[in-house]
């Protein structure tokens, strides 16, 4: 209902709105265009047969083709008043071509509307919560990564001493053994100084044992700045502890004498 | 006590003298017709129910502090990973029937580094902000990844022209009312096609404690958990997405984690802080995936060979049933 005008629930109805002169019980001639499966039909109502409402309604069918329907209506309401003819070919002229779009769409991709069940996918939501804490999330990742260090997938990048010569322990013979067993008490005290005696850095027997540690990581730490910048802000974040260790070694040793220690140590 | 007349139950004394009164064996407390007499029985009933499981229990401390040592060792609490019905496709490592399957199935060439993965992410229709964003951040965290718009077209057409240009795989990300809820993930070559449906994304900036952006290397991946064969042919889609060798410089990683058909996707970065502590930072998108339908051949809906459809009806009756 618009501010001005009342729509017309009637079906025969030419505009939509209700009006004395566009009503079809009101008016004793009338005609209407409707359409049916895709054709046009129109519909004339003559006062002769308003006595007969099984025959009331005359139906004509239009060609496919537009003009020659426009044609048609023009023929079949001859005498007709003009408001009537005129509503007649706009309405026609609508219908043709909601019907071409109609046409057009159905050959584009349909959207198909699924409908989503409430108490499916409240299920559904409880279970995954359910599941993402018994997943543990980020104990498995690191249980994974450990295990990957662990059967050096990482090859030699991260030479941390006591698990390296863990597996040169297991894996080698006795007389190799006596050796290991020498560098493990190195790396043992190496690994004391490196927690609490960080001022004092010079030892000359452990400096080839440091030397390979530090310049170690520091290599890595040189590929990675040389990789990216970004990832070496990135990483200050992380490594809270190591971050002291850092300028220590960036001033005292700047050498790289890295690949002749490391085949020392495996 | 709120009953009335004695009425002549089964064995009912009223409320004040229950003690003298026995029950023939047979009763149970719902036969009572009565409501309130029927629940003032059923609680008292729980009640000693309660009582005797704290007696048992109580009895057992006392049992296991007498023997010491040589008490037996506690029994592992029941959880739905360890009750989870026994599924006959799950895959034994040292299966050859398997392992030939898989040597020679559509992930072959990538597994023999035959191809290089190269995918394209893509949209449903008119995608909205977020998925946007999510799609950019996802083909950050993918190597070798492309996001096209797609304005309308079908996806029967752009699977040939995908192949044409040397596609490995097309990431299908469908939106509804503005949020990203569906994956379709298919291998290009006539691969098989994987229809999830997605939950929970969290954009980078959602994420709490986030590291700065992923950066170009190529990360690791993990896939946790997959056991059945279906499981294994979803977790081999997933990891022919990644190129196959990883960068450990740029210390990243990917997670695929099943957890009760649940697929989680994780991107972390990771430090080793000594060989026995490892320190992870979460950067990059999350979102779980829950797989719908499996499908043989590349984007088909209506004449394509299903592998594998989530049918509720016969698929969810169990809750200790899972099918990844």
């Amino acid at each position: 209902r618009t501010k001005t005008q009342n729509f017309c629930r009637n079906e025969y109805n030419l505009t939509g709105l209700c009006n004395r002169s566009s009503c079809p019980l009101a008016n004793s001639q009338y005609a209407t265009i409707r359409e049916e499966k895709g054709r046009c039909y129109l519909y004339m109502k003559t006062i002769e047969r308003a006595a007969f409402p099984r025959r009331l309604w005359e139906r004509v069918l239009l060609s496919k083709n537009y003009e020659k329907a426009l044609e048609e209506i023009d023929e079949n309401l001859i005498y007709w008043p003009r408001f009537i003819r005129h509503k007649c070919k706009q309405r026609f002229t609508k219908i043709t071509q909601y019907l071409i779009r109609i046409r057009k769409l159905t050959l584009k991709r349909q959207r198909k509307l699924v409908p989503l069940r409430r108490k499916i996918e409240r299920r559904e939501n409880r279970r995954e919560e359910k599941a993402l804490i018994a997943a543990q999330l980020d104990n498995a990742i690191e249980k994974e990564l450990l295990e990957r260090l662990k059967q050096d997938t990482y090859g030699d990048i991260y030479n941390f001493p006591i698990h390296a010569f863990d597996k040169a322990l297991q894996q080698q013979d006795v007389e190799s053994e006596s050796e290991s067993d020498a560098e493990k008490e190195d790396e043992e005290e190496d690994v004391d100084k490196r927690e609490f005696v960080e001022a004092d850095d010079s030892d000359l027997s452990d400096f080839e044992d440091m030397d390979e540690l530090e310049t170690s990581s520091e290599e890595e730490q040189e590929v990675e700045k040389k990789a990216s910048h970004s990832k070496s802000k990135g990483k200050t974040p992380l490594k809270g502890p190591a971050r002291r260790k850092r300028p220590y070694i960036e001033i005292e040793y700047e050498e790289e004498t890295e690949p002749t220690s490391k085949t020392k140590a495996a | 006590g709120g009953s009335g007349t004695v009425g002549p139950a089964a064995g009912d004394g009223g409320p004040p003298a229950p003690e003298r009164v026995l029950f023939p064996p047979t009763f149970s407390v719902s036969e009572i017709k009565n409501k309130q007499r029927r629940h003032f029985m059923f609680l008292r009933w729980k009640q000693q129910q309660r009582k005797e499981k704290l007696a048992a229990k109580k009895k057992r401390r006392k049992e296991r502090e007498a023997l010491g040592d040589k008490a037996p060792p506690k029994a592992i609490p029941k959880t739905i990973e360890n009750q989870r019905v026994y599924d006959e496709t799950t895959v034994d490592p040292n299966d050859e029937e398997v392992a030939f399957d898989e040597a020679t199935d559509e992930f072959a060439p990538y597994f023999n580094r035959q191809t290089v993965p190269k995918i394209l992410i893509t949209t449903s229709d008119r995608p909205r902000g977020r998925t946007v964003k999510f799609c950019v951040q996802l083909s950050t965290v993918i190597p070798n990844s492309h996001v096209y718009y797609r304005r309308g077209l079908a996806l029967k057409r752009i699977i040939p022209q995908c192949i044409a240009r040397d596609f490995t795989d097309l990431l299908v990300i469908n939106e509804d009312r503005k949020i990203p809820n569906g994956l379709v993930l298919c291998h290009l070559p006539d691969g098989p096609t994987a229809h999830f449906r997605m939950s929970s994304v969290r954009l980078r900036k959602e994420i709490k404690r986030k590291g700065k952006e992923p950066t170009e290397h190529i990360p690791e991946v993990i896939l946790n958990n997959f056991t059945t064969r279906l499981g294994h042919s979803v977790g081999r889609m997933f990891a022919s997405l990644f190129p196959h060798d990883p960068q450990f410089i740029g210390r990243q990683v990917a997670t695929f984690h099943n957890q009760r058909d649940y697929i989680f996707f994780r991107f972390h970065r990771y430090i080793f802080k000594s060989e026995k502590k490892v320190g992870i930072q979460e950067l990059g998108p999350r979102f779980t995936l829950k797989l719908r339908s499996l499908q043989k051949g590349t984007f088909d809906s209506k004449f394509g060979e299903y592998e594998w459809i989530h049918k509720r009806r016969e698929m969810d009756t169990s809750r200790r049933k899972f099918h990844l």
